[in-house]
């Protein structure tokens, strides 16, 4: 019984070392979007903000279209 | 002044619009560029800042169609739409030249030299002056637009005014700038704006033409807004 829990002590540690062991070398991960200089975060940042816009237009259009069936 | 259903109401172009926009912005990023000197990742631009100029001069020539359209009908609906299309082209115009500002800072401007120095020589550009004149006197058009008071007369002037202003934007934009030297690209060529031979491959017009068309759209779409906008506003002063 002892000897059970002192290798379920021992799980923990041998879990860690092998952790320890991962950062020491480069982990391939997926790491799209800081590949390229992480030229993907400008594509996100520039997607975001002409989402953002188009939204805005089409929101507008939407409004407007409500006024001219409304007047008519 | 009847609100009758027309190409604004369609989704259709401004479906392409949004799809036309991604495309340019994820390969306007990611596609293959040629590597040049200086130029480097900048020639990336070309899908934004020259995009503004190519919307601008096709906005501007709806505007006149519309002013001229305006004159042999009287309608005053033709005087709204002459009008919103001509913001929306300035909106793009000044746009554009403040892009080409910044992009000019850093492919133009020589950091050996003092910035006045090195700017100095910039803003002698013969085709930025030619840009500069082609809105200045569209900003005229506004001003003159707004200081008249009866709204026929109004209509009246403003367009004939915009045929003017159209027939001195293309010799400051198309011609001038091929008679002087200039630092802008497309010097010894035909194009006065671009060096379509050297600088563009041919993966680059696949992003480059639908950036056109998709940038294009777009102030098409915000100037359809401000015309159905005005539209309503008429219909209900004169109600």
């Amino acid at each position: 019984m002892k000897i059970i829990r002192q290798l379920l002590l021992l799980l923990p540690a041998l879990l860690l070392s092998l952790l320890t062991l991962a950062q020491s070398k480069p982990v391939e991960m997926a790491d799209t979007m800081r590949s390229n200089g992480r030229i993907y975060v400008v594509v996100a940042v520039a997607l975001t903000i002409m989402a953002g816009l188009i939204l805005y237009v089409f929101r507008l259009d939407r409004k407007i279209s409500r006024l001219e069936k409304e007047s008519n | 002044m009847t609100n009758e259903k027309n190409y604004m109401h369609k989704s259709w172009w401004k479906l392409l619009a949004v799809v036309l926009l991604t495309y340019t912005v994820i390969a306007g990023f990611l596609g293959p560029v040629p590597h040049l000197p200086l130029l480097q990742e900048t020639i990336r631009n070309l899908y934004f800042h020259v995009c503004m100029w190519f919307a601008m001069m096709i906005l501007f020539t709806v505007s006149v169609v519309n002013s001229i359209r305006y004159l042999r009908t009287f309608n005053l609906k033709y005087d709204i739409y002459a009008r919103q299309f001509a913001v929306v082209a300035i909106v793009f115009g000044i746009l554009g030249y403040s892009t080409g500002a910044i992009w000019a800072s850093y492919t133009w401007a020589d950091p050996n030299k003092p910035a006045a120095n090195a700017f100095s020589t910039i803003a002698r550009d013969p085709k930025l002056i030619g840009a500069a004149i082609a809105l200045l006197v569209y900003f005229a058009y506004l001003i003159l637009r707004d200081s008249v008071q009866d709204m026929d007369k109004k209509a009246r002037i403003s367009a004939v005014y915009n045929i003017f202003a159209y027939a001195i934007l293309f010799p400051s934009i198309w011609i001038l700038p091929r008679i002087l030297p200039s630092l802008h690209p497309g010097n010894d060529g035909e194009n006065p704006a671009l060096d379509v031979k050297n600088d563009i491959d041919s993966g680059m017009r696949l992003v480059f033409y639908p950036a056109v068309i998709g940038w294009t759209l777009l102030g098409v779409w915000i100037a359809t807004l401000k015309i159905r906008f005005n539209l309503l506003k008429e219909k209900k002063m004169s109600a």
